[in-house]
């Protein structure tokens, strides 16, 4: 068979940082093939070189085996390559249509001649079986239904080859179903199609071929039927991986937190949250599973003092923490692993010691009345750095220079070196790495272990059902199911994730 | 192949750029020189030879203990407003308010200053500085509260501030406060002065340099510290870096925005010092021509960084006084041009610098490579 597309030897590098290290890259036409990676690896940089959104420092790029150079998207598209970024580029204000067509319009006296070009595009979307409403705004449309839109624009542009970034990290279970039966359907139809991804279960699900990059270099390339997810992860992270989390059986002491009849309704009116009740026992993990944006958010920032719930009540030992504010809810006794590190959790323009004493710079133990404690300071973050393997192991080591799982890993030193009782944390591994969220999840189950109560919030499925003694299902403000362990089906979680459950909508009747 | 022997070398550009020392010392002098070199072509352009201002510039400033004397008496003030900037900047705000805040400040002081006659000078001058902070202070307070409270934005309400407070100093000292025939206020009392430098050294003769100086050095300390050693300028930095990880710390962020504003008015308040306790022993109208405003480039020249405002103040009053000592040389606006190339330079250099630096580097290494 022969290539569609074959990197040669790209160097790519940024000031500080080898981006791709002399990487090459060879994808055989009419295959899906995944590119894996940690944070940081380069293959977004790699894809997006592909791109045209960089110029290689060195290395040639061949496209259906004649060699190519490509200065910007436009030569891309020219070329029939098409990509999916991680963040949509649509406009929402536009119709499907509008954004479909944005740019490459076919028009009729200065007018996009909207009866061909919508016969074209439903006549594309029935062929690959990608169902759009045409004619709705953008904004009004799920995420899952955005990606198609994204796949049928490039696909409308006459794209052959398809570069898909991290697809599923915003999609459902069912959702990631679907772009699978459609990813299959392209290929089928000849399309050759580069997903970049970082979890296992999808490379394993769909992909032919799979190379795996780490720390700008390729370091495998692998038929998928004759691998093993094992061995992906240990060439991603150059070490032997636990990928499944080692937990025993749990011994849940009495309920620590308790959430009783929560309602929140936002600025804008909107009821965030309704009647939300749930409560979490010492030496347990209660996950709540749900699509983003059903109210997980504003029910951590209820809890942790951040936002003041309409009514409703939240307690730690009985006692009432709501109309504390942060400052008093973390001293009854609980800690908050924020679902935004870069926006919440840390300054990172401070240093690591710096930002290890967020929230707890006016403890006796860091500062007097007239100054900082600076050698306490300096060695708490020491102690931490060395406890958590935070890397670099430099107390002034600025954080914005920190990897994504470094930075997570000096929030969850500094949440836990407060010795709460009650640890909320959300979406605690999102942006982290395979060793990273090993390290992670480890730490995790090792403080329920020791008797605290925990609150784990997460889009990631496979992280709630392994580390979950209980899984809470929410979905539209609510609470809409309470699983009393964690033998569940991820599809069964689905269908209570996406409100499709009968169940549910015959209680709503 | 070469391509990976660099790299190295290109890693450490980056290290070199980020160094303290580049980014605090190295590129605004870099921005200094390169503006002085721009200035040139204006100097040429009307017609004087530009090593003979400079060197008169520089010898009428730095040459003479009068001229250091002048030189000082120039800074002082800059020092005042630009740490105000500074300390608003580190907080995350832009403080166009100096200007006012000193205002209301030194007016304050000559106004306590003109009742106060029979008290001990050791109570005195600390009375006189406190209405200056306390005048600073308030019109630093005003635009902080409106801020926190309601998200008004301080740099429309600094601007607007200025405003009413140089009509209001007007007004009083026109109307209510003035000697007859004059637009300055009656002297303060005596105990209340400053002493000069020339009653300890002859050389300042004629100079009105005090011991204002020294408060502002003091001042600067006191920023330090308050910033980067006390928990309450941990705070005031976090609000400043990120607003939102500081409300999940649990720090206040309208506490911490009032705070800084009222602390950095303070600060551009005690300018009277200088001008009211030092110099005139009165307060007079029109006596602050922009000072507030320099102050906003100290506080970027100096990186907001007290030490740096130190430096930056003395580089500005010094054009601001070698403006008077080339003016029978050039016209008076070539100063202001100066001023304003500085200023450029300043905002621009972190970029050029950058570029020139990894070029220089870049060339350096091939030819080692060929």
């Amino acid at each position: 068979m022969p290539y569609a597309i074959e990197l040669l030897n790209i160097t790519k590098r940024f000031a500080r940082t080898v981006a791709n290290d002399d990487v090459t890259l060879k994808v055989l036409a009419g295959s899906i093939h995944a590119l894996v990676g940690e944070n940081g690896a380069g293959k977004t940089t790699l894809m997006e070189t592909l791109y045209g959104l960089y110029q290689p420092d060195a290395g040639a790029i061949r496209i259906h085996e004649k060699e190519v150079t490509i200065k910007s998207p436009h030569d891309s598209i020219k070329l029939g390559i098409g990509m999916v970024h991680q963040h949509f580029m649509l406009v929402p204000p536009l119709t499907v249509l509008e954004n479909i067509v944005l740019g490459a319009e076919t028009t009729k006296n200065f007018f996009i001649d909207l009866k061909k070009t919508t016969a074209e595009i439903s006549e594309l979307a029935e062929k690959f079986s990608l169902n759009v409403p045409l004619t709705e705004k953008v904004e009004n449309v799920g995420v899952g239904i955005q990606q198609r839109v994204e796949i049928l624009k490039a696909i409308y542009r006459k794209a052959d080859i398809l570069v898909l970034d991290e697809p599923t990290a915003v999609l459902t279970p069912q959702e990631t179903v679907q772009l699978f039966k459609i990813l299959a359907e392209l290929k089928e139809q000849g399309k050759t199609i580069v997903l970049i991804t970082h979890k296992l279960n999808e490379v394993m699900a769909i992909s032919d071929h799979v190379s795996v990059m780490r720390k700008g270099k390729i370091v495998g390339h692998l038929e998928t039927p004759k691998t093993n997810p094992q061995e992906i992860a240990q060439l991603m992270v150059g070490r032997p991986v636990l990928l499944r989390v080692e937990k025993s059986e749990h011994k849940a002491g009495a309920p620590v937190l308790g959430v009783k009849e929560l309602t929140y309704v936002d600025r804008r009116g909107v009821e965030a949250l309704k009647s939300v009740s749930l409560d979490v026992a010492s030496g347990e993990i209660l996950g709540i599973a749900g699509v983003e944006g059903n109210g997980q958010s504003q029910l951590v920032e209820c809890i942790t003092g951040l936002i003041r719930p309409t009514s409703g009540s939240i307690t730690i030992n009985g006692v009432e923490i709501v109309g504390l504010n942060a400052r008093e809810v973390f001293a009854r006794g609980l800690a908050h692993v924020p679902e935004d590190r870069i926006k919440r959790g840390l300054v990172i323009d401070l240093s690591i010691k710096e930002n290890l004493i967020l929230s707890l710079q006016a403890l006796p133990q860091f500062s007097s009345r007239l100054s900082m404690k600076r050698a306490e300071i300096t060695s708490n973050a020491e102690l931490l750095i060395q406890k958590y393997d935070v890397r670099p192991p430099d107390p002034n080591a600025i954080t914005r220079g920190l990897s994504g799982g470094n930075q997570q890993k000096v929030i969850i030193a500094r949440e836990l070196s407060r010795n709460a009782e009650v640890i909320i944390a959300s979406q605690p591994t999102r942006g982290v790495d395979i060793g990273g969220i090993e390290f992670i999840h480890r730490t995790l189950v090792t403080a329920r272990d020791s008797g605290k109560a925990i609150l784990l919030v997460s889009a990631d499925l496979n992280e709630i059902l392994s580390l979950s003694d209980r899984i809470a299902v929410m979905y539209s403000g609510r609470i809409v199911k309470i699983f009393p362990d964690n033998k569940v089906e991820e599809s069964e979680l689905g269908l209570y994730m996406t409100g499709s459950n009968q169940e549910l909508i015959r209680e709503a009747k | 192949m070469t391509a990976k022997k660099h790299l190295p070398r290109l890693v450490g550009i980056t290290s070199v750029l980020e160094h303290p020392i580049t980014q605090n010392f190295l590129i605004p002098l870099f921005a200094v020189v390169l503006s002085f070199a721009v200035g040139a072509i204006f100097i040429v352009m009307v017609g004087k030879n530009p090593f003979e201002v400079y060197s008169i510039l520089f010898s009428q400033t730095l040459g003479s203990t009068y001229g250091i004397g002048q030189l000082l008496f120039k800074t002082t003030p800059l020092i005042f407003a630009g740490l105000s900037v500074a300390l608003c900047f580190r907080a995350g705000l832009f403080n166009i308010g100096a200007e006012g805040q000193l205002q209301i400040g030194a007016f304050l002081t000559a106004l306590v200053g003109m009742k106060t006659f029979g008290v001990p000078f050791y109570l005195e001058i600390p009375l006189l500085m406190l209405a200056g902070m306390v005048g600073g202070g308030l019109w630093g307070f005003i635009p902080g509260y409106l801020k926190a409270k309601t998200g008004a934005h301080e740099v429309i309400n600094t601007i607007m501030l200025n405003f009413i407070a140089t009509a209001l100093v007007s007004y009083f000292v026109t109307n209510l406060y003035n000697v007859p025939a004059t637009v300055h206020t009656p002297p303060i009392s005596p105990a209340g002065r400053l002493p000069r430098f020339d009653a300890f050294v002859s050389g300042f003769q004629g100079s009105p340099v005090n011991f204002s100086i020294f408060v502002a050095l003091i001042a600067a300390l006191f920023v330090w510290y308050y910033v980067d050693r006390t928990r309450y300028g941990y705070e005031l930095r976090v609000v400043g870096l990120n607003s939102k990880a500081a409300e999940y710390g649990g720090i206040s962020v309208s506490k911490n925005i009032i705070l800084s504003m009222t602390i950095g008015g303070a600060i551009a308040g005690l300018v009277g010092t200088n001008f009211v306790m030092g110099y005139k022993y009165y307060f007079e109208e029109g006596f602050s021509t922009g000072t507030g405003f320099m102050g906003i480039a100290v506080a970027l020249l100096g990186n907001n960084n007290p030490f740096g405002v130190i430096l930056a103040a003395l580089l500005f009053g010094m054009l601001e006084y070698g403006g008077l000592v080339i003016n029978t040389m050039v016209p008076k606006e070539l100063v202001s041009i100066l001023q304003a190339i500085v200023i450029i330079f300043v905002i621009s250099s972190n970029k050029i610098f950058r570029k020139i630096l990894t070029n220089f580097l870049k060339k350096r290494t091939l030819s080692i490579n060929d």
